[in-house]
């Protein structure tokens, strides 16, 4: 059975290699301020004791005022996994750093979460549409849409 | 990130992207009325009837041209979405589809002249269907096998989802259910095969 890290204990850890980057932790989850995002996972896919060398899944919720963008990472060596948040404000262009170079598997959730949620990855190799059509208006599962 | 040279393949180009959706806006704005279902062969019937007094050999003929197309229905692949499970049971040795001559499944519709549309239909699919449709020999029939390929279903408001196979192609039969049990596919068959006997081919 995968070990569900503790979001608080691994919190506290990268906010002393990191200052300021954590935003809150819960015993479930722990929220990385968005400029932070790139060296974090980085150096939680790097560090030996972490080595999330599996990105299990992205998505996003949006939450009216912001959008929340949850990565589920897993790692495979140790047989642990971990949930990182992190939020991006403004609707019209929001944007996040992509973590496509970390991980390859993020290629396609990204553009998924591009297309129906309409948050840009800066970074990406391919930032474009994947399921609805190129031309298409909007991104449908916002919570304004329609 | 820049893409490596040696992945560029995998990434298709932007412009390919632009024609298809301009292809798909087209279609989308010429598919907002419902294709009448083709029903001449009503007035055919009628026809035929007064027709069968007068000269019985061309009736015969029209029986037997009837009765080997219908005989041999083959069905050409399009099964976009879950549908096509019930298909496959339909096919598989419990209900036997092939009882009434078509358990041949073409994967090339220029061999196939009965197209059961197995699937919730989106709007980026929908160009596909529709060439598939074309390429098909005539004569062709359709069948919509579910809510899906009926309206829409429980998408029929969706954004991306064609509500029914009718705005794009016409359909001959449908088969009602989430998804029909196969009794009800084979039912449909054998409406289609109804029809298709009373389908009146010299006089028209």
């Amino acid at each position: 059975m995968t070990i569900a890290l503790s979001g608080k204990e691994v919190g506290t850890k990268l906010e002393e290699k990191f200052p300021g980057s954590i935003v809150e932790s819960s015993q479930d989850s722990l929220l990385v301020k968005s400029e932070f995002l790139l060296p974090v996972a980085t150096y939680l896919k790097d560090t030996p004791g972490f080595d999330f060398d599996y990105l299990a899944c992205i998505t996003a919720v949006d939450y009216s005022d912001y959008f929340e963008v949850v990565y589920h990472l897993t790692s495979l060596e140790r047989n642990h996994s971990l949930v990182m948040k992190t939020r991006c404000y403004g609707r019209d262009n929001p944007s996040l750093p992509s973590v496509v170079s970390l991980w390859r598997g993020a290629d396609f959730q990204e553009r998924e979460i591009y297309d129906l949620m309409g948050i840009n990855f800066d970074g990406h190799p391919n930032m474009k549409r994947i399921f609805l059509w190129q031309g298409f208006e909007g991104h449908p599962l916002r919570r304004d849409y329609l | 990130m820049e893409i490596d040279i040696i992945k560029k393949q995998v990434y298709s180009s932007t412009e390919i992207d632009r024609v298809e959706g301009q292809g798909i806006e087209a279609l989308k704005a010429g598919s907002q009325q419902v294709i009448p279902d083709p029903d001449e062969w009503l007035e055919q019937e009628r026809k035929q009837a007064e027709f069968f007094e007068i000269n019985v050999l061309l009736t015969s003929v029209d029986f037997f041209l009837n009765w080997a197309r219908r005989s041999s229905l083959w069905t050409v692949i399009c099964f976009p979405a879950c549908c096509a499970f019930e298909f496959i049971a339909t096919s598989a040795s419990r209900f036997d589809i092939a009882r009434f001559g078509m358990e041949n499944l073409r994967a090339s519709p220029r061999q196939a002249d009965l197209m059961v549309t197995a699937g919730t239909l989106t709007w980026k699919m929908a160009p596909q269907v529709k060439r598939i449709y074309d390429q098909m020999a005539e004569p062709k029939w359709v069948i919509a096998m579910g809510a899906c390929a009926i309206s829409g279903g429980t998408f029929a408001q969706s954004y991306s989802v064609v509500p029914g196979y009718n705005r794009i192609i016409p359909v001959d039969v449908y088969i009602p259910g989430c998804p029909p049990r196969p009794e009800a596919l084979l039912y449909g068959i054998r409406m289609l095969q109804d029809k298709i006997a009373k389908t009146s081919n010299i006089l028209r």
